[in-house]
């Protein structure tokens, strides 16, 4: 993907999100650190644009609640969750730049309940690698569908942190070097 | 029985010898340095020992031990402290009074002596306590110990706070010819301190004992030393101050004599720094400045000997908080490594350093002839390779103490061959 | 940033990083404390006692919410003096909850070294929570924490300690704490309660409270324990007061914007006049949230950091 799919990708999922949640009213938008903040910033950006209002922006880490405690010796730092809002009752979209394993997914949603109780929860992605799924997790919005062998590894580059807009696929010398 | 030991470097301090030598023990006694060996080494009744490149000394002589027996057998007994001394090239060792029963009377001495014969391997001569159950009050039966063979008296373990009983202690045994040993330590000032006092007490907030506590005591019994005339024999010097105080008391002709051990010239306070237990001791380690100073003290002559302050605990009781561990550091079995130092580092030569393990200590305890090579005198003989590298190994030591800060290191020196009498105690 | 240690014994072997790694991570920690639902799965299947040889409610209260915040599972252990009677080692205690599946060994004890102890014989990863007057890690990194929050950034602030540094393990945490992020330290209080050659880590030593307090932005008061008296360190409370004690007075002396810290529970009218003592209330109770966010990082880090993998 180059910059001009991401952007057309992004802007098809605003539309899809306004059209499934009715409007913007109920939407909060929360990204999962790193590279899903900056996609959710853009999705709110984009749906400020088509309806006028800015639905309010959340930010997660996910590292007190993912499962391989115990596995990883680089061990990422604890980084700061910043939601300013309630979720009771509303309707959050989780923003992450891949779905894979769907481990990290399963981690935000835990987080994301630990704040209250939304209508609901759906899943906005930029890449969906499937056939790796190991947990019965799948996304609501997705910019482009990729098959990979775990030997690859999918990276998606943002302007913000990586100077360009970019997805593209490594191959990796062995499986264990695939994220 | 005859022991030929060929072609060492004979060193003895107490005739000035320091040459390649043999020499000849027989019945139990130094026979003499025959140039001429072929008859010997044809007559089968003749153990031949081939020393060359190896030194070859009177025995050591370690003026301060603590054996633990009677009393506490679970640390040490006579026989694995006798063993322990022969291991480290040690054929005499002075065994301090703070057993259980204290050695504050003749049949406890008896006891010791009794040990020491029938399970001991190398020569065991005990130390009264000053005082009845090293109370620091009513003077223990000073004139029967000696009799029953006691080489000195001393507060060991205990020391006298009270300097009118130390006073007398010190008359009274003027009466008997014999040296008292003062473990300097002003208890109020120590209070307890369970390490030295200073930057590393601090960074550690563990309670310090100043060197203070040790230079008014070494002061005090100086000029009780003045004031009766005995002879004051001062232990495990650690301080700067009181190697100090002995080098001005000297001066003025006081009948003072001062002992350095192995740890205090080795180490300083920062080895605590991790609270090793095996570092706790008392006195404590000192700082570098310190040890510095007692090593200056052991070149000029101010400390006259080196003894180990053989102090075994078990491991047990070490490993546990630093303020419950008891004192002590089990050194009989790393001592001549650790004085070897001296000699690579140029404080000492080889015979200086003999001369404090061999003829010094021997002529505090006076009624010893013990110490010297001399023919006639008994044949205590220690041949080791000064040389040789070895790796301190505390789970191979034969005292019960593991007790050691110096687990691990790799010194220079191997006693090759102990012999006590005639007999060899220990071989490599 | 990864933790390396395994255990957090002192501010000492810490670097400024790793303390400053501490403080971001109570940051997050500290976020989670302000939901709803207080409580993360970090911890989930890790066992962590709290062994406790000396009473303190506060610091072991605090211990124990940080845990169960981070969903560890938690014992509280506290040798009864019976069993110690018994003669139960420190080191047969330990190996004995290790046994039961401790990871994590949070202890307090009386005497300075006891943490190494355990950290050297054991397998689990040892939290100090305050041994003999050695260290008090937990609560200096609380104490650099609520600074921090107040002041935005620790290095070239001035800080006095008044009281009893000799005594003291949150005195000789805090003064490693400070110094390695940059903080100018000083000391205070009477000569025989301070520690020998303390200079020689940077600190600047005073005896007179006026000139110690002379534009600082923190005064950390000690809190004086009576038994000292006894043993001659000082003659009475009295006269302690009158030369040590903060008074409105002399805390004009200090910076205008100055933060009073005081470890508790305060002796008012002896560290600190009834009138301080009040005006202090708010840097207090921050603290109580803050323990608990420090402790969470301090346990979440050592439980995943390097050595315990
Ligand atoms: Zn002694």
């Amino acid at each position: 993907m180059d910059s001009e799919t991401i952007t057309r990708a992004l802007s098809r999922i605003a539309h899809e999100i306004l059209e499934r949640n009715k409007g913007a009213k109920e939407l909060r938008i929360i990204g999962i650190r790193t590279r899903g903040i900056h996609i959710a910033r853009r999705l709110a950006d984009k749906i400020q644009e088509l309806e006028g209002i800015k639905p309010p922006l959340g930010t997660l880490d996910i590292t007190l609640y993912r499962d391989d405690f115990r596995r990883k010796t680089d061990w990422p730092s604890v980084q700061k969750t910043e939601i300013a809002f309630s979720v009771e009752e509303k309707n959050v979209i989780l923003v992450d730049d891949v779905l894979y394993t769907g481990r990290t997914t399963r981690a935000a949603i835990d987080a994301i309940m630990d704040y209250g109780r939304p209508d609901f929860i759906q899943l906005a992605v930029l890449v969906d690698r499937g056939g790796h799924r190991e947990l019965p997790i799948q996304a609501d919005y997705v910019g482009t569908r990729v098959m990979t062998v775990r030997t690859q590894k999918v990276e998606v580059l943002i302007k913000e942190l990586d100077g360009r807009d970019e997805v593209i696929i490594l191959q990796l010398g062995s499986p264990n070097e695939a994220r | 029985m005859k022991i030929l030991i060929k072609d060492g470097q004979l060193i003895d301090p107490s005739q000035e010898i320091n040459e390649v030598r043999n020499l000849l023990l027989s019945d139990g006694k130094i026979n003499g340095y025959p140039s001429d060996t072929k008859e010997l080494e044809m007559d089968s009744s003749v153990q031949v020992i081939d020393a060359s490149g190896k030194v070859v000394s009177p025995g050591f002589i370690d003026l301060h031990v603590h054996l633990r027996e009677p009393g506490f057998e679970h640390k040490e007994t006579i026989r694995t402290g006798c063993l322990a001394a022969a291991a480290g090239g040690f054929t005499s060792v002075v065994c301090m009074p703070n057993t259980n029963p204290v050695n504050d009377n003749a049949s406890v001495t008896e006891y010791i002596l009794l040990k020491a014969r029938t399970e001991g391997v190398v020569n065991v001569f005990p130390v009264g306590a000053i005082t009845k159950g090293q109370k620091g009050q009513a003077l223990a039966e000073i004139g029967e110990m000696r009799e029953a063979g006691c080489v000195a008296i001393s507060d060991d373990g205990r020391p006298v706070m009270n300097s009118r009983v130390m006073r007398h202690a010190m008359e009274y045994a003027k009466a008997f010819e014999l040296p008292v040993i003062s473990h300097a330590e002003d208890l109020n000032l120590s209070s307890d301190g369970v390490m030295n006092d200073g930057f590393t007490s601090t960074i550690l907030g563990l309670r310090g004992i100043p060197n203070a506590s040790e230079e008014i005591i070494v002061a005090r019994d100086i000029t009780l030393g003045e004031l009766t005339g005995t002879h004051l024999h001062i232990a495990h010097v650690s301080t700067a101050g009181a190697v100090r105080l002995i080098r001005d008391a000297k001066k003025r002709g006081v009948k003072v004599t001062g002992e350095a051990t192995p740890h205090h010239f080795t180490l300083n306070d920062k080895a605590v720094l991790n609270y090793d237990t095996s570092t706790k001791v008392n006195p404590p380690i000192r700082s570098r400045e310190d040890m510095e100073a007692i090593r200056e003290g052991l070149k000029d002559g101010v400390l006259d000997i080196i003894a180990t302050d053989h102090a075994p605990h078990t491991e047990d009781e070490k490993k546990v908080e630093f303020d419950l561990a008891p004192f002590g550091i089990s050194g009989l079995e790393t001592a001549l490594p650790l004085a070897l130092r001296l000699v690579e580092d140029r404080i000492l030569t080889l015979t200086e350093l003999i001369r404090k393990l061999t003829f010094n200590p021997a002529q505090i305890i006076i009624r010893s002839n013990r110490g010297t090579l001399k023919p006639g005198a008994p044949a205590d003989v220690v041949i080791f390779d000064p040389n040789k590298t070895v790796k301190v190994d505390r789970d191979k030591f034969f005292s019960k103490g593991r007790n050691t800060p110096f687990h691990g290191w790799r010194l220079s020196g191997q006693i090759l061959y102990t012999i006590v009498g005639g007999e060899i105690v220990f071989s490599a | 940033m990864v933790f390396e240690q395994k255990h957090i014994l002192g501010l000492e072997e810490l670097s400024s990083d790793e303390i400053r790694l501490i403080l971001d991570t109570a940051e997050s920690m500290k976020e989670v404390s302000e939901r709803d639902v207080k409580k993360v799965p970090a911890l989930k299947g890790v066992t962590v006692v709290n062994l406790f040889f000396e009473p303190s409610t506060r610091t072991r209260a605090s211990f124990e919410i940080a845990e169960k915040r981070l969903s560890a599972d938690v014992l509280n252990f506290t040798p009864t003096e019976s069993s110690v009677v018994k003669g139960e080692t420190l080191l047969d205690t330990a190996r004995n909850l290790e046994a039961m599946g401790a990871s994590v060994i949070v202890i307090r004890h009386s005497m300075s070294g006891a943490p190494w102890l355990l950290a050297r014989e054991l397998s689990s990863s040892i939290v100090n929570a305050g041994d003999g007057f050695h260290e008090h890690p937990s609560q200096a990194l609380l104490d650099l924490f609520t600074v921090r929050e107040i002041k935005k950034e620790i290095s070239g602030l001035k800080i006095v300690i008044v009281g009893d540094i000799l005594h003291s393990r949150v005195a000789r945490s805090n003064i490693w704490g400070f110094i390695k992020l940059g903080a100018e330290v000083r000391v205070v209080g009477p000569p025989t309660m301070i520690p020998r050659d303390i200079e020689k880590v940077d600190v600047k030593v005073h005896y007179n409270i006026e000139n110690a307090l002379e534009g600082v932005d923190i005064v950390m008061m000690l809190r004086l324990q009576k038994e000292r008296q006894e043993s001659g360190l000082f003659p009475s409370l009295r006269e302690y007061s009158r030369f040590y004690g903060l008074t409105r007075e002399r805390l004009g002396l200090a910076k205008a914007d100055v933060i009073v810290m005081h470890p508790g529970p305060i002796n008012r009218g002896v560290e600190l006049s009834s009138e301080v003592a009040d005006d202090m209330h708010s840097v207090i109770l921050n603290q109580v949230s803050n323990g608990i966010a420090v402790r969470m990082a301090m346990l979440y880090l050592v439980a995943s950091g390097g050595g315990s993998g």
